[in-house]
């Protein structure tokens, strides 16, 4: 009982900031929406006894992304900002498309067929030492650790990119 | 079946009892948090008035003792005054961010064997992500002013925040990697084993990392940039005054402690000590942090303001290459032991 109480709280707080994101005409609101989006949603992650997940969720998302989208829109002219239009003009077509769309999905959801049960229970959670951030630590270094090393390999192109970008040319 | 029975369970009893155990323990560390904050500003005030030759409050009270007091009755007395065109909400907002993270960093601390709020799995995480929750305040409140002062502040400080967060991350890996826990009560009972009970020897680098960069965090000297008084007025809150002040004072400080005690018990061995107390079982705790305290004073009143160009090179090209350094030799270490 207790646990739907706060299912339905954190599903309804995260919809409505949701909405609040990409209706506030300042881009600042916006941004707070979504940092009081990103709390829920950990908040969720909480309730599923992923606590490690939560925790990530506010450093990585709250704590880096979002500051730097703060930064950027900190430096844009906000007085022009809040004067344009808050929708554009196919504002009334991309609804219905985006309402047919949830109406298709969450029709044919249930026939999906579900996915294996895996070993992975929260009880089987709960029950081991270090709980949540020790399972993903094992299963990513030993399962997952080539789909692991292939997505650090991204990041550090991506890294070695951005400095490339960053630096002044040299004159050779 | 009444209500009264659907709601009164044999259980109700005891889980009762369990949140008013908690709340009690709340009312406790927030008192004394507060109390602490209190005579952090006497004695930051009396320790540099004597390292600058000069004595520092004298006149409430006999030296000065009751001048805190006196403070804390002004700021509450005093307008809360609101600048024209600044975005209300987010104005108000933003000084009660800073103190909830704050405050709420305290919550996953131990403060002696079995006392702490709550003992969660991922104690030292949570601090982080308050840590940076923490630098929403400093920068909201920098552009819900509208001036030009407070919003430098909150810029300078929202870049300095994110470079020295990931420092202070990574420092802190190696002590997660030795004691094989997240949760800082673990981490406290690991150290045990080590020599004088402390982490600080076998994690020198991490240590050294990590008080730098903790100074950095709550943006105090010689990191002070975001307040910097002789190029910024006072920075991100120039234009707050009477309890909106306040609440970003007891913030910075309680800030302070924070970071304070996670050195103490990431690094220094938490409660433990050379020898055992009685009856005052956070003794050496506490020692420990007012030495980390008076550390920060001594440091503020020592060295000069770095430059910002200064700042964000010890930050990305000093101290997170020695932070990843020590994640290297730790690892290796652990291996070979």
């Amino acid at each position: 009982m207790l646990a739907e109480i706060f299912f339905a709280y954190f599903a309804v707080v995260i919809v409505l900031t949701s909405i609040l994101v990409i209706a506030s005409r300042n881009p600042v609101h916006s941004v707070l929406w979504m940092l009081l989006l990103f709390f829920h949603i950990a908040g969720l992650y909480l309730m599923l006894d992923a606590e490690f997940l939560a925790a990530i969720q506010i450093i990585i998302y709250a704590g880096a992304i979002l500051v730097l989208f703060l930064f950027v829109v900190l430096l844009l002219n906000l007085k022009e900002e809040i004067k344009g239009r808050p929708f554009s003009r196919i504002f009334v077509i991309a609804l219905v498309l985006a309402i047919g769309m949830a109406v298709v999905i969450s029709s044919t959801m249930k026939l999906l067929p579900p996915g294996p049960v895996g070993q992975y229970s929260m009880d089987m959670i709960r029950a081991t030492k270090g709980g949540n951030s020790s399972i993903i630590g094992r299963v990513m270094y030993t399962e997952f650790l080539f789909p692991f090393e292939i997505a650090s390999t991204i990041l550090l192109v991506a890294i070695i990119g951005a400095i490339v970008l960053a630096k002044k040319r040299l004159r050779s | 079946m009444s209500i009264f029975e659907t709601i009164i369970q044999p259980d109700t009893f005891d889980v009762l009892i369990k949140i008013g155990i908690i709340l009690l323990k709340i009312v406790i560390v927030v008192a004394a948090a507060m109390l602490h904050v209190m005579y952090a500003t006497y004695f930051e005030r009396k320790s540099i008035g004597h390292m600058q030759v000069r004595l520092g409050p004298m006149e409430v009270g006999p030296h000065g003792v009751l001048q805190p007091i006196a403070d804390g009755v002004k700021l509450f007395f005093k307008e809360d005054i609101i600048p024209a065109d600044a975005d209300k909400p987010v104005f108000y907002i933003a000084p009660v961010i800073s103190l909830v993270a704050a405050l709420s960093s305290l919550s996953v601390i131990p403060f002696f064997k079995g006392f702490v709020i709550a003992n969660i799995n991922i104690g030292l995480l949570f601090i982080l992500a308050m840590s940076s929750l923490g630098a929403y305040g400093i920068i909201i409140s920098g552009w819900a002013s509208n001036s030009k002062y407070s919003f430098l502040g909150g810029l300078r400080s929202s870049a300095q925040v994110i470079s020295y967060e990931i420092a202070m991350g990574l420092s802190l890996v190696g002590v997660m990697m030795m004691a094989g826990s997240l949760n800082i009560s673990d981490i406290v009972n690991a150290q045990a084993a080590y020599p004088l009970r402390v982490y600080a020897i076998p994690q020198m680098l991490g240590f050294f990392v990590f008080m730098v960069a903790g100074i950095a965090e709550t943006n105090r000297a010689p990191f002070d940039l975001p307040e910097a008084e002789s190029e910024l007025v006072a920075g991100y809150f120039v234009e707050y005054s009477g309890i909106r002040f306040a609440m970003f004072y007891l913030s910075e400080y309680i800030g302070m402690i924070v970071i304070s005690l996670i050195a103490v018990v990431c690094f220094l061995g938490g409660w433990s000590g050379p020898f055992d107390i009685p009856y005052v079982p956070f003794a050496w705790l506490l020692l420990k942090v007012y030495f980390f305290i008076f550390f920060y004073y001594w440091i503020r009143a020592t060295l000069p303001r770095y430059r910002y160009d200064q700042l964000m090179s010890l930050g990305w090209k000093l101290l997170i290459p020695l932070a990843l350094l020590n994640i290297v030799i730790t690892g290796i270490a652990k291996l070979m032991l």
